[in-house]
């Protein structure tokens, strides 16, 4: 493998590195490591970050399974090892874990902002999908060129959604 | 849209429009979304990683934002188009190291690019000239929620959008501006500066160049948080600083201009010359002199060429465009020769000073 930053010398090194938004997978000359080097002290790994917190590396004792995801299988020793996580569940799975992490990283661990409009509140979501289903009903009727229908499927479904936005 | 005619395009941001175009060539907002049925992309397997793609295909065609737009799948690509993709900033370098199972969505005009199977599932970005971050948020969200309308996204109630890396989970937001400060750097104080950002939660870096090199003066401002604080927050204590950067790039390029003047219109012309008479130019160096003239012209100094063609010009010496149009591959000393007589040619045709 050639070093993915010069492009010329064979690439001796590897590192995994995170820069802002991007966890960086980059194989490296001696050289151009070495000039990384200096760069990455100044962004955090997850590694070092995991590192920095007392306990979490502690090896799980013989009668305690390790942390492990029932949806998609990833360890949280796997996780400790990638940096990155399997699958949504996984948050919940390792949430012992994962919220100390969140909070050093974000220093907090509870979203505020947007949520898919399903979520915003659990009476919300029937309406929404009965929207999205009625929807699908304009669609076909479009298609088929039932136009009376589709009218009146329209009107059903800009009720449903004044409904929903005029909710408190 | 063709590929074709995607590379004879001039990207939307890079049109030098917008406010404060001078100095924020553009503001870029990027959503980290996953679907909830699937493993991440590393832990997904080929068929569930193709699923993610179909899912996704049929759900971007039924918003309105995708008519005309172009979905590539990274693997039918030759080395070079994906280079330039790279080079347009539509997507990462990450996204063609394993270019199997992964696409990518780009609007019309190169103002919305939607990678899928990057590090998430799909990484949205929006991004258009000039400072404008709260209309490129706004756009954003709409794309979201239009998708959202056929995606299931992996959520939780209390950490929001999941994300394969915890440091985007939560908003999944980074919205960033890139900045083109000359007048800072000239002065050193561009390094004071970074410093300050990051200690409120911002990180800077070179936008061209790897590493914490900044070609041409043009860095890439961008948030770090993503949880604990609302998309609107994100966007406007981005916007503040952003604010306080122009204004200190402004009073150095004023000083600059009142106390250094025979200097700068020295260091000016100089580029000029170097630009117009160059018979090997590497993209470092151009990128530099470049960096120069569009200060020149931003202070009157120099009457054109217009911010549009620089602008486009940053893109078009970049290597894979370079290659793209002499039709073949080049090594590098064939590109530095090629991107000398492309932009003296540009150069010598321009009525300037
Ligand atoms: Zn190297
Ligand atoms: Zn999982």
């Amino acid at each position: 493998m050639i070093c993915q930053v010069c492009g010329k010398n064979e690439a001796t090194v590897e590192f995994t590195e995170i820069i802002d938004d991007e966890v960086k997978q980059l194989h490296l000359c001696d050289g151009c490591a070495k000039e990384k080097g200096i760069e990455m002290e100044q962004h955090f790994s997850i590694s070092d970050l995991l590192a920095g917190i007392s306990g979490l590396d502690d090896k799980p004792s013989g009668e305690e399974p390790p942390l492990k995801c029932g949806k998609c299988g990833m360890t949280y020793t796997d996780f400790q090892k990638i940096g990155r996580l399997g699958c949504g569940e996984c948050y919940d799975a390792f949430k012992k874990n994962l919220l100390p992490l969140l909070k050093r990283i974000h220093g907090s661990t509870r979203h505020i902002g947007k949520s898919p409009k399903e979520i915003d509140e659990t009476d919300g979501k029937k309406k929404i999908s009965e929207a999205q289903e009625l929807r699908q009903q304009l669609q076909r009727a479009i298609d088929m060129e039932e136009f009376e229908e589709a009218a009146r499927l329209r009107d059903r479904i800009r009720a449903l959604e004044k409904k929903a936005k005029d909710k408190p | 849209m063709t590929l074709g005619e995607l590379w004879g395009q001039t990207g939307e941001w890079l049109k030098g429009t917008g406010p404060d175009t001078d100095i924020i060539m553009s503001s870029r907002i990027r959503l980290a979304r996953n679907l909830a049925k699937y493993p991440f992309p590393h832990w997904a397997s080929a068929g569930q990683l193709e699923g993610i793609i179909s899912d996704f295909e049929g759900a971007y065609k039924k918003t309105d934002y995708f008519k005309g737009a172009l979905f590539l799948r990274i693997d039918e690509l030759d080395s070079i188009e994906k280079q330039m993709l790279i080079e347009r900033h539509l997507i990462s370098r990450e996204h063609i190291a394993n270019p199997e199972h992964k696409a990518v969505l780009i609007s019309e005009r190169e103002i919305i690019s939607i990678m899928v199977n990057e590090e998430d599932h799909l990484r949205i970005q929006v991004l258009q000239p000039g400072f404008n971050l709260h209309d490129t948020w706004k756009l954003a969200d709409k794309i979201d929620e239009e998708l959202e309308q056929n995606l299931e996204f992996a959520v939780s109630s209390d950490l929001g959008y999941l994300t394969c890396c915890p440091t985007n989970a939560g908003t999944g937001l980074r919205a960033s501006c890139m900045a083109h400060l000359p007048a800072l750097v000239m002065t050193k104080q561009a390094g004071r500066i970074i410093q300050a950002i990051s200690k409120l939660g911002m990180t800077a870096r070179g936008l061209f160049g790897e590493g914490t090199e900044a070609y041409g003066n043009f860095f890439q401002i961008s948030n770090q948080v993503t949880l604990g604080h609302s998309e609107e927050e994100i966007v406007d204590s981005l916007e503040r600083i952003m604010k306080q950067i122009i204004e200190q790039e402004n009073t150095a390029r004023n000083s600059v201009f009142a106390n250094q003047r025979l200097l700068l219109e020295d260091r000016i012309s100089r580029s000029l010359a170097e630009l117009k008479s160059a018979k090997l130019i590497s993209s470092e160096e151009a990128l530099n002199l470049l960096s120069i003239i569009r200060l020149g012209v931003d202070l009157g100094i120099m009457k054109g060429p217009d911010r549009n063609m620089l602008n486009d010009l940053f893109i078009q010496i970049q290597p894979a465009h370079l290659q793209k149009k002499e039709g073949k591959r080049l090594s590098a000393e064939e590109r530095d020769a090629v991107r000398a007589e492309f932009i003296s040619k540009k150069f010598n045709i321009q009525p300037i000073l």
